[in-house]
């Protein structure tokens, strides 16, 4: 079921990207998508009633009890990226709000 | 119309992507590639490279990578290459972030913030700092690590940014102790190289599972990671405030 939530998410995200010509909301699309992204793949690895991939005193015995810790890991990787393509697209929109004065990818062309 | 249009997109997108999510059941199922000994279950038992028996918390000794949470062994130990081209995306987001933001120009003064609020964001800092370290220091035993913590060191010092108009850093401070950070990444790859015969491998004795000292190499790659994406952020944060504010 989270899985089909977050493909409404990645879908929402789409639509952020596609309906506005701002460089700002552009840059929220993109992250609202990837959160879709990382849950859906995080949603693949889980097993009904898993714990946590992590040995405790208390930890299942059995192997199939645990959720998969690689799924995990990748997306620890992603999030880390989707964070220095985020800060650096920032600063591309800082740039461009500096040259132009507008974040309107719009009323940037053509005129100059 | 431009909505109209990317609504249509976008609902065209999500239906196509739910259905055909649904329709197929042969898409990857996590409980398949457990019971046929896949990548995922040789990581949880800790046997990829030969059965190492039942792993008990707290008992077991010396078994391969020794660390008890999951996630971290594959972060820092299985798939630890993966992780060192990641920290390096990383810097060159931050690289990038200090190049374009050194030349932005001033746009208006800030206002002078308050007693009350300077004081109690330097009351904060020392424990969000502290909490971070705890964090990736003991990120082989439980949730967090490297990069948790060190975006906590970062926040930390975002607050103070924040919070105080007159705080800054230098910024070549960071990047000597990102460098270093690296550096020593990469060669303690070199050295598992040189021991063992590949790049990055486990070369110290793991330890007991669940205990502090544990693990091997997996503790020290974490802690660097921490420094180096700790002060990646805090470049990022603080030449993104530079460019704005001075200059």
């Amino acid at each position: 079921m989270i899985k089909f939530t977050s493909l409404l998410l990645i879908a929402i995200g789409l639509y952020g990207i596609l309906s506005t010509r701002n460089v700002i909301r552009i840059l929220v699309g993109i992250n609202i998508m990837e959160i879709g992204i990382n849950i859906f793949i995080v949603a693949m690895g889980y097993v009904s009633d898993g714990a946590a991939p992590i040995l405790s005193v208390d930890s299942p015995g059995s192997l199939l009890k645990y959720v998969d810790p690689v799924a995990q890991a990748l997306v620890l990787t992603s999030i880390v990226i989707g964070l220095g393509i985020t800060a650096l697209g920032l600063v591309f929109a800082r740039r461009i709000h500096s040259k132009y004065g507008t974040y309107d990818l719009d009323s940037i062309g053509g005129d100059s | 119309m431009k909505k109209i249009f990317a609504g249509l997109a976008a609902v065209a997108f999500g239906v196509l992507l739910i259905l055909g999510i649904s329709a197929s059941t042969d898409i990857f199922r996590y409980e398949d590639a457990l019971t046929e000994g896949g990548a995922a279950a040789r990581y949880i038992a800790k046997d990829v490279n030969g059965s190492n028996g039942e792993i008990v918390f707290g008992e077991t000794n010396d078994a391969e990578t020794g660390s008890a949470n999951m996630v971290t062994s594959v972060i820092a130990n299985y798939r630890s290459f993966d992780t060192l081209g990641e920290v390096t995306v990383l810097f060159l987001a931050s690289l990038g972030v200090s190049l374009l933001a050194g030349t932005m120009v001033k746009n208006g003064k800030r206002k002078k913030s308050g007693f009350v609020l300077k004081t109690s964001a330097r009351f904060l800092f020392p424990v969000m700092l502290l909490t971070g370290i705890y964090i990736f220091t003991h990120g082989h035993l439980t949730p967090g690590g490297g990069f948790p913590g060190g975006s906590m060191i970062a926040s930390s010092f975002l607050l103070l940014y924040l919070a105080d108009e007159g705080f800054s850093t230098r910024i070549s401070s960071f990047k000597i102790a990102e460098g270093i950070a690296g550096l020593l990444y990469t060669a303690i790859g070199a050295t598992g190289l040189l021991v063992g015969g590949y790049f990055l491998m486990n070369f110290l004795p793991t330890g007991t599972v669940g205990s502090l000292l544990s693990g091997g190499i997996i503790p020290i790659v974490y802690v660097l990671i921490g420094l180096k994406v700790g002060s990646e952020i805090t470049g990022i944060v603080s030449s993104m405030y530079n460019g704005e504010v001075k200059v």
